[in-house]
């Protein structure tokens, strides 16, 4: 029996709440963490007789996530989305069905991958459902429920990836660039603890180089990286051993259980919502004018492809993708330019924000550039050990100053080579078996002598500088 | 019941009782104690109320009253009585659309059409019965029991805004407000014989207004002439950036040039209801055709055959956007809730109680021209429909400055001749639901009396804010109608008796 390969096919939806001051239909706070229910109104608790107005900025900030996303930026109409649930004030929901604002874009990564986008709509977010009492805050065996409307008409844009994802890493690269592009878009403020990034993924199996789809399942309550990777690696397990086992897959809704890192059926193919939709009558068509796109693409701040493009001219490509993520992703690349433009060298600026400054990001974020540049000279000219540098690096992030100030009150002055000189002759008389060896070639003894000078010196020789002093006596 | 020749301030119109509280020579509390007095009265026989409002009525008449001693305009409706149809929310104050399910239930804040009102000196005196949400052309779909004709007490004022269109034919108020989706307002209008205004869609702001069918809906005035019903409109009309499907424009003047004539204008007589309308209708029709000819408009009979595509296109449209529209009432937030042991029962019990049969038809009728698989045979085929009419109503205001048709097919009928037959008291909306469908503005106008002596109205139809020239005509057809096809005039000639019934 041959063993059949199996590739996954992946494609996920991201619900993404957008930082407008109010909500999309009224003029209620969009604010997340407020006392329940005291940012609504007669509008966003879907009262009698209530109508909606669209959130012109809503609008704006939907059209920089598709021009971030090369997405086109088409004239839309909203639908209602029909279903009874309690969190739902009116019991539907106000979206974008076959007419949305953004459509047709794409997504590169930082592995130089591509993953389409077929559409990024507008749409309403509901309330929040808390059960109490039995079933541990699911719904089965709860005693009542309460709901907060706080969260009820918060506007969002669902971005719908096309099937092009194959992996849990490269569906973790690609919600992280996501992220990343809201937030440089300002957007949305990215927050995936907070709810205001959501993903549900489509997950399939087939055959590798097979070219149709397997069945899909629909996996929701992702709720952090770490669950988005487990949940999809677990649903691909689960898909191929079913269908190596000559079982079919049945398209359905799964709820991923954190604690066990198992998904589940919530609802069956059968039993999927008829969503009856139909052109919301209470709003008027969105004709993206002139004005709105010039306002969407001046806010536009810089992508971080762009932002990678940038640092990679300066310190090359190869062997720094990992540290420029690294410094993106914790928004010092500026920090990493503007030292490289006052004198610094490219990749050593590079390491010490990809590792020191990055353990420190947030105070990393307000470092004074020229100073952090005359840091790295001094290191790089040997004044400063590389230990010694990130001593001082440390320093100047978490209390400021000038670097050579603190070096010198740290005891860092750079030793006179003429010291170094007379040690390093001292030892050489000390331990002249060692040093016949270390003339050979041994490197355990040039480990041995560096221990001595460190010890003598407690440290403040610059190893490059001992290094070079022994070099030159080996004749 | 005489006040002098002139009868009471009260029956003498919207614009005569405005004029004389804000000139002094009457004031905002006497009117009022005159509209609650004879609503005391009459009211436990026709059942145009839901609710009085007499406290807060009181209240408003006093500061109307108040203004005018202070030398301050109380506004152009000042001490005006009005009545809202109970679908209309008003802050604090019940608003039940006549069902159930929305019983106790008191809105935080007011319609727009509320607060425009009051801004202009109107005093509302209470909320008028309507078939339940506005789904009915009788009224007698009302959870809390009919409204009765004040011309005949055995008979339906019409619906679903029965109660305001009754409230102004009994004399309580001199003009009210109704909501007209596919012809609420124009048929009691003319069941009652008043005049009852359908503007164009978006002229009024629908914000407060308890929706039926969004695209449809639209607020209107009851009043005895077209000049008072007119008057309402210019106050309630206008621009609300509160609802979004509300017109840019400010609101029109409608009462410059209103009795200016037709002299010249192009009439176009619609002759497609001819095969569906009683005779004593189409007759009323061809009268008001051949009196606009002889005040100089050019009078030709048109056929739109697109008419007939409006009935059928609206009972998909209409239910397809109430089912949504009804949806909010679960029992969650708000109004009627039936326990139950999870929340879809809770939802299935609390609308199963809280709805009447209509409603549930109607709900039922438009999930199922919704749903997945149906949608393009039922909701996308009435949408070309609509179209189409919209089109052919286009191309016939290239030829006319309005058309003229029949409002109802029948005068009043009696209680209960069609409460078993839903699709013969769908026929009733059938000259009427066409405007609605294409947004454009019509009027109701008394016009004549039927064998019986009940009233027949006529409708004057105009293109889109074509209310003036609509008005125009309205007018025209009113000085050239009898006096006596008019409700209140009815009860002053009948010698001081009360309505019919009494």
């Amino acid at each position: 029996m041959s063993e059949t390969a199996y590739e996954t096919v992946i494609g996920l939806e991201v619900h993404c709440e957008l930082s407008t001051a109010t909500k999309l239909f009224c003029s209620c706070a969009n604010q997340f963490g407020s006392e329940p229910n005291t940012n609504i109104c007669p509008v966003c608790l879907g009262l009698p007789g209530s109508l909606p107005v669209l959130n012109r900025r809503a609008v704006e900030l939907a059209m920089r996530i598709g021009e971030a996303l090369s997405c086109r930026i088409e004239p839309s109409i909203f639908h209602r989305k029909n279903y009874f649930y309690p969190d739902m004030p009116k019991d539907y929901q106000i979206s974008q069905y076959d007419a949305p604002i953004n459509v047709d874009g794409h997504l590169e990564l930082p592995d130089g991958s591509r993953v389409g986008i077929v559409r990024a709509h507008i749409e309403e977010d509901t309330g929040k459902t808390t059960h109490v009492g039995g079933g541990g805050g699911r719904i089965h065996g709860a005693s009542y429920a309460l709901v907060d409307y706080n969260r009820a008409g918060v506007p969002l844009v669902e971005i719908v990836s096309a099937p092009d994802i194959s992996s849990a890493a490269q569906a973790r690269a690609y919600v992280t660039e996501l992220r990343a592009i809201v937030v440089a878009a300002g957007a949305s403020d990215g927050r995936m603890e907070e709810g205001s990034l959501r993903v549900d993924a489509n997950v399939s199996v087939r055959p590798v180089g097979s070219t149709e789809y397997g069945t899909r399942c629909e996996v929701k309550n992702l709720n952090s990286l770490r669950s988005l990777v487990r949940a999809i690696e677990h649903e691909a397990e689960r898909q191929i051993a079913l269908v190596s086992a000559g079982e079919a897959v049945a398209q359905e809704t799964r709820h991923f259980d954190e604690s066990t890192g198992l998904t589940h059926s919530l609802r069956s193919k059968e039993e999927a919502y008829d969503y009856r939709y139909f052109p919301e009558p209470d709003l008027v068509p969105v004709v993206p004018d002139e004005e709105l796109l010039a306002a969407a693409r001046a806010g536009l701040g810089v992508m971080p492809a762009e932002r990678r493009r940038r640092l990679a001219e300066l310190v090359g490509s190869d062997g720094t993708v990992e540290q420029i993520q690294t410094v993106i992703e914790l928004d010092l690349d500026g920090l990493v330019l503007a030292a490289v433009a006052a004198g610094a060298d490219a990749r050593l600026t590079l390491a010490r924000t990809a590792n020191e400054a990055a353990a420190r990001a947030e105070g990393a974020r307000s470092l004074d550039p020229g100073r952090f540049a005359a840091l790295l000279e001094m290191e790089a000219a040997g004044k400063l050990s590389a230990t010694q540098a990130k001593t001082v690096l440390a320093e100047m992030i978490d209390s400021g100053g000038e670097p050579a100030e603190i070096a010198a009150r740290l005891g860092f002055g750079a030793m006179a080579s003429s010291e170094i000189d007379a040690l390093v002759d001292a030892l050489i008389a000390a331990h002249p078996a060692e040093w016949e060896r270390y003339r050979a070639g041994d490197p355990k003894v040039a480990q041995f002598l560096m221990g001595q000078v460190m010890r003598e010196t407690k440290g403040r020789a610059n190893p490059k500088v001992v290094t070079a002093a022994l070099e030159a006596r080996k004749g | 019941m005489s006040e002098g020749t002139e009868g009471h301030l009260l029956d003498r119109g919207v614009r005569a009782i405005a004029h004389a509280v804000r000139s002094g020579e009457a004031t905002a509390v006497n009117v009022l104690e005159e509209a609650l007095g004879r609503i005391h009265e009459q009211d436990r026989s026709l059942h145009c109320f839901n609710l009085l409002t007499e406290e807060a009525a009181l209240a408003a008449a006093v500061r109307v009253d108040d203004s005018v001693a202070r030398g301050v305009d109380p506004g152009p409706l000042a001490g005006v009585p009005v009545a809202l149809k109970d679908n209309l929310c008003t802050q604090g104050i019940e608003t039940t659309c006549s069902s159930r399910i929305l019983q106790g239930w008191r809105p935080p804040y007011d319609a727009t059409v509320v607060s425009r009102l009051r801004q202009a000196g109107a005093i509302a005196v209470g909320k008028t019965n309507l078939d339940e949400f506005a789904m009915g052309s009788s009224t007698e779909n009302s959870a809390f029991g009919p409204t009765y004709n004040p011309w005949d007490l055995t008979r339906v004022p019409g619906g679903s805004s029965g109660g305001s269109a009754a409230a102004v034919a009994a004399g309580f108020v001199a003009t009210s407000l109704g909501s007209d989706t596919g012809g609420s307002i124009r048929q009691p209008a003319s069941l009652c014989g008043v005049v009852g205004i359908k503007p164009t869609y978006g002229l009024v702001s629908r914000y407060g207004l308890i929706a039926f069918a969004s695209s449809l809906d639209q607020i209107g005035t009851f009043a005895v002439e077209v000049g008072d019903a007119a008057a309402a409109l210019e106050v309630i009309a206008g621009h609300d950036p509160a609802d979004s499907t509300s017109l840019g424009q400010p609101a029109p003047s409608l009462l410059e040039g209103l009795y200016d004539g037709v002299d010249g204008l192009r009439v176009g007589l619609i002759s497609d209801f001819l095969a569906d309308v009683a005779e004593s209708c189409s007759k009323a029709a061809d009268d008001a055709g051949e009196a606009l000819a002889r005040a100089g408009a050019k009078v030709e009979q048109v056929s739109i055959p697109e008419m007939l595509l409006g009935l059928p296109a609206y009972y998909i449209i209409a239910p397809a956007e109430a089912s949504s529209n009804l949806a909010r009432y679960d029992g969650v937030r708000y109004g009627l809730r039936v326990d139950g042991p999870d929340v879809e029962t809770m939802n299935a019990r609390t609308r199963a109680e809280g709805f009447g049969a209509e409603v549930r038809r109607r709900v039922m009728i438009g999930t199922y021209a919704l749903s997945s698989g149906y949608y393009d045979a039922y909701y996308g085929q009435a949408q070309k429909a609509r179209t189409l009419l919209i089109r052919a109503f286009e191309a016939a205001y290239e030829r006319f400055d309005v058309l003229l048709a029949p409002t109802t097919p029948s005068a009043a009928f009696r209680l209960g001749a069609k409460t078993a037959n839903p699709i013969e008291m769908y026929l009733s909306d059938l000259c009427t639901i066409p405007s609605n469908l294409s947004g454009h503005p019509a009027v109701s106008v008394p016009f004549a009396l039927d064998l019986d002596g009940l009233p027949i109205g006529v409708q004057v139809l105009a293109p889109a804010l074509g209310e003036a020239v609509m008005l125009r005509v309205g007018a025209a057809l009113e000085a050239a109608a009898s006096p006596s096809v008019r409700g209140p005039a009815r009860v002053r000639r009948a010698g001081g008796e009360a309505v019919p019934g009494e």
